[in-house]
């Protein structure tokens, strides 16, 4: 939109020709993406200083695809896959967190760091601060059993049903793991049918497979 | 909001010049994000956050002026600088334009409202936000390079 109204303020010049435009154009001071990314940092600073920050997040490239990973004060809050389409988990972050939302890829240094060593068969369990706001309630209980599924085990979906005792609630375990908002760190892809199948995931089946592969080498 | 940056940018950069412009739009996005929650869902974020802008470039404008050394008028900023008549870019061809114009053009044009709404940021009616922006626009033919600016004319 913005290049359309410059053009159209570089039109409205007089005895301006096609040529010249594009010769005037160059003359604009163009604004890079480096400048913004600057701007925006120190905009993060600032708003973490004065405590308007509300929501952090960053991507991460992990060999499942560029994770978003979005951080409140208390912690990690969220962690979304590519598929889950980031705009529209930060539109809901958003609404559901706050919309004093920004890219502030320092408060999440550490949570990048832990993730990167996890993929790099490094890392077992994760140290971090978790923020659960986003899930209540069954799915929130079914989320705080998963750590206890250690790294390169799985559990099936009726035995972490019975775990937190509802051993009938397999299915809506399936569905506390499917909403899981911490994929990865909070382990949901160790839960998989009782057959032996992986069964669904939030990052896709092949995201799931990939973590069981990883965690099993 | 983060989609807004670079258009806010461009809009502090043309009413202020590249020097403030930083500042105001730091200044800008720290008051959003103050304000955020009070923003009704259905508002133009954009329009919204061009009006803050427009309030802050005032704010420094005047805090530049407080620390000026006192002059009788209000300086107007300085003419760009001509080489033969062909280093002025737009940036400085704006820069060189009464407020008025400058904020004119750049809501209008830079930012995309249409007039009614910059005549609400800036006061003023619908009309003398057009006329405004027209004024700036004929301004710029005689000053912006490619036209040729007789020697010994002020813009």
């Amino acid at each position: 939109m913005t290049a359309n109204h410059e053009a159209d303020l570089l039109r409205a010049l007089p005895a301006v020709t096609d040529a010249e435009l594009a010769a005037l154009r160059d003359r604009l001071p163009a604004i890079t993406d480096a400048e913004l990314a600057a701007l925006r940092d120190r905009l993060a600073e600032r708003a973490d200083a004065e405590g308007v920050l509300d929501v952090a997040y960053r991507t991460l490239d992990t060999p499942v695809g560029a994770l978003l990973l979005a951080a409140t004060p208390a912690g990690l809050v969220r962690v979304a896959y590519p598929i889950e389409g980031h705009d529209q988990v930060l539109e809901t972050l958003a609404t559901r967190v706050s919309p004093r939302i920004l890219n502030a890829p320092r408060r999440l240094d550490e949570t990048a760091r832990e993730i990167d060593e996890y993929f790099a068969g490094q890392r077992r369990t994760f140290d971090l601060p978790l923020d659960y706001r986003l899930a209540t309630g069954f799915r929130r209980e079914v989320l705080g059993h998963l750590p206890g599924i250690g790294y390169g085990t799985t559990a099936s979906y009726a035995t972490v049903a019975a775990a937190v005792g509802h051993p009938r609630a397999f299915r809506a375990v399936g569905t506390a793991c499917a909403t899981n908002p911490l994929p990865v760190v909070l382990p949901c892809h160790r839960v998989i049918k009782s057959d032996g199948n992986p069964g669904n995931y939030r990052g896709g089946p092949t995201a799931k497979e990939f973590l069981l592969n990883l965690e099993a080498a | 909001m983060a989609e807004h940056g670079a258009t806010v940018l461009r809009v502090c950069r043309a009413v202020l010049g590249p020097a403030d412009a930083d500042d105001a739009w730091s200044e800008t996005f720290l008051a959003a994000l103050k304000a955020y929650p009070r923003l009704p869902g259905d508002a133009n974020v954009e329009a919204w956050l061009v009006t803050i802008a427009h309030r802050k470039a005032i704010d420094i404008t005047r805090a530049a002026a407080r620390r000026a050394v006192p002059v009788a008028d209000v300086p107007e900023p300085p003419n760009p600088q001509r080489a033969g008549g062909r280093d002025i870019d737009l940036a400085g061809a704006l820069a060189a334009l009464p407020r008025r114009q400058r904020e004119a053009i750049a809501y209008h044009y830079l930012a995309g409202l249409p007039y009614q709404d910059v005549a609400a940021i800036t006061g003023g009616s619908t009309d003398a936000a057009r006329r405004a922006a027209a004024d700036g626009i004929a301004r710029l033919r005689k000053t912006y390079p490619g036209t040729a600016l007789p020697d010994g004319e002020n813009p």
